[in-house]
């Protein structure tokens, strides 16, 4: 993760319509069923588990695989379990349009890299980004590349305190680096 | 070049001007926790900083609402790990008996005028409803909080949605937040801070910017603020402990907003969400007559005095519909009180209603207002997401809505009544 440089095979949250599922709530993510569990490793048979089509997720998943949904991915609750389950199941990173603004922070701050990355939305539409396929991001330069079908696309790349705490491994992380300095 | 609402506030907690984009470490006022995310934070923050103290006793607060007083075992602990905690460190807690914590805040007077606040509540933008900037953030980020007092920020932009027109007189201010939702959707105001301005909002009362505040988080806003004051809001305002009218956020006249949204209320009737998105809003007409099984009044967006005031208008001297069940829930203790002392709590037991202690564990399978497989419940309540209380349906209303369906049996507008 120093390097800012992630290689993993592709899940892609469409629905029965092949089309990339927007809206993904944290309920959908991480049912409030499960909120009393504080023990990180217990979370992650749980993952997708209220999504449509996506409910033995966490069965199928590997540790490395990166995913990407469509706009607003982890909408509304601020549990950190929806973001933590994905890191139980080692999931490497999720890639989306945009994200919910507390989902988006929970995630750094647990050095999950997720990324903004609006042209996701068309290249899943042409089949140009599909389940299975492999890719690499870097972090760094906001450049991704889908190896199994040889297409390139951008996104911002992480920078400042955002990046600083996803290369700590964390916010505690970066805070107990600040703490030594 | 002039400021917006947050860029005072963040600036007045960073200690300089900032740009919208940038990020910043911003000062706290409060920090709170709840009984969900609360048992994660002590953890969290029992391994990485063991026993050494919070940044100010004082300004961190515990406040439990969502399995109260608690009916699972795994709750009675997670509370019971906050209360020692809270007891180690010389922490307030606002325990089972209080009520929502963001409602209780506000009433405390911990969330005020220009203070910012953050807390495992994703609904603490409700806070925008008194001019305070309100946050709800993940456990982490709180226990980073508990031992800093400091929280890194990306400093949002502002769209300024200006409200025209004169609304139904059946039209409440939960109508209109919902009809807010279907406008803006999930992508207008999305990472945005907002500012609600015009004659409809400047009318609303505390009650009824709560409820517009509280829906932001269902806009996929950061979170939003109403300037505009009117007298009688102002002397709400006043009442609450603590109050400083000179800390009244207004943005500057020369402000730079992302840009302004017009949205005409002429004539709006009563709107509905239908399953299962908050933004999925439809005029009343066109759902009316939708049998349902349940309605809930109560949860952040409507559980104030005043909500069910106008449910009891509707229910006074009327029965529900046999088969049929209203459960009320009132967000705090004194809303409870309130409730008891004008006798709105009777009106509501003589109509057939269950009226439960104060709460907000509907919308997370800690207390009342859950559904069953192939029930339809009509709710005040936030988000009727897939899933969220149950495998049921559930329909957001008004409370008046609510309250009138519930004596229907379906779906029907309060002026059918």
């Amino acid at each position: 993760m120093k390097e800012g440089l992630i290689q993993g095979r592709l899940w892609v949250l469409t629905n029965d319509q092949g089309r990339l599922i927007e809206d993904i709530d944290t309920d959908q993510i991480y049912h409030n069923a499960y909120l009393h569990i504080t023990d990180r490793r217990l979370m992650g048979q749980y993952a997708l588990g209220n999504l449509a089509g996506w409910e033995d997720f966490a069965r199928r998943a590997k540790p490395g695989d990166i995913i990407i949904a469509g706009r607003n991915f982890g909408a509304g609750s601020s549990r950190q379990q929806a973001v933590d389950c994905f890191l139980a199941l080692g999931i490497a990173a999720i890639v989306a349009p945009s994200f919910g603004a507390i989902y988006f922070r929970n995630a750094v701050n647990s050095a999950l890299p997720v990324i903004r990355c609006p042209a996701v939305e068309n290249l899943v539409a042409n089949g140009q980004l599909a389940t299975g396929d492999e890719v690499r991001l870097s972090l760094l330069s906001g450049e991704g590349e889908n190896l199994t079908q040889g297409i390139k696309f951008n996104f911002p790349p992480f920078s400042g305190v955002q990046l600083a705490i996803i290369q700590a491994g964390g916010l505690f992380a970066y805070a107990h680096q600040l703490e030594k300095r | 070049m002039g400021q917006t609402i947050i860029e005072k506030i963040i600036a007045a907690h960073c200690g300089r001007k900032v740009q919208p984009g940038e990020i910043v470490w911003l000062e706290l006022d409060i920090v709170s926790a709840r009984d969900f995310g609360g048992p994660n934070v002590v953890k969290n923050y029992e391994r990485e900083y063991g026993d050494q103290p919070v940044f100010d006793p004082d300004r961190v607060v515990f406040t439990f609402d969502l399995c109260v007083p608690a009916c699972t075992l795994k709750y009675a602990d997670n509370q019971q790990i906050c209360r020692l905690f809270a007891k180690r460190h010389g922490l307030r807690v606002f325990d089972v008996d209080c009520g929502i914590g963001s409602h209780v805040m506000i009433e405390e007077g911990l969330a005020g005028p220009g203070k910012t606040l953050v807390g495992t509540d994703s609904h603490l933008n409700i806070m925008g409803a008194v001019g305070c900037f309100g946050q709800g953030m993940g456990d982490v980020d709180i226990t980073f909080s508990f031992k800093t007092g400091r929280t890194w920020f990306e400093v949002p932009r502002t769209v300024k949605v200006r409200l025209t027109g004169q609304p139904s007189p059946w039209a409440t201010p939960k109508d209109l937040t919902l009809y807010l939702c279907k406008m803006l959707g999930t992508k207008q105001v999305a990472l945005k801070a907002v500012e609600f301005v015009g004659e409809p909002v400047k009318q609303f009362s505390l009650t009824g910017r709560i409820t517009l505040c509280s829906m932001v988080t269902e806009m996929a806003g950061i979170i939003g603020f109403i300037p505009e004051l009117n007298g009688k809001t102002t002397q709400e305002l006043m009442a609450l402990p603590g109050f400083n009218l000179e800390e009244w956020p207004e943005p500057d006249p020369d402000a730079d907003y992302e840009n302004e949204i017009s949205i005409d209320v002429s004539g709006l009737p009563p709107q509905v969400a239908v399953p299962y998105l908050p933004h999925k809003v439809k005029p009343i007409t066109e759902v009316k007559g939708t049998p349902i099984d349940s309605g809930f009044i109560g949860s952040c967006t409507n559980g104030r005095v005043e909500d069910f005031r106008q449910a009891a208008d509707i229910l006074k001297g009327k029965k529900i519909k046999p088969g049929v069940i209203l459960k009320c829930v009132p967000a705090t203790r004194r809303v409870y009180q309130t409730l008891l002392e004008e006798g709105i709590l009777e009106i509501l037991f003589r109509s057939g209603a269950v009226v439960s202690n104060p709460g907000c564990g509907g919308c997370a399978e800690g207390h009342i207002g859950l559904t069953g497989e192939g029930e339809v419940q009509i709710s005040t309540a936030n988000r009727n997401f897939y899933g969220k209380q149950g495998k049921g349906q559930t329909y957001l209303a008004s409370p008046a809505v609510v309250a009138a369906s519930c004596l229907a049996g379906e779906i029907i507008s309060p002026e059918e009544i």
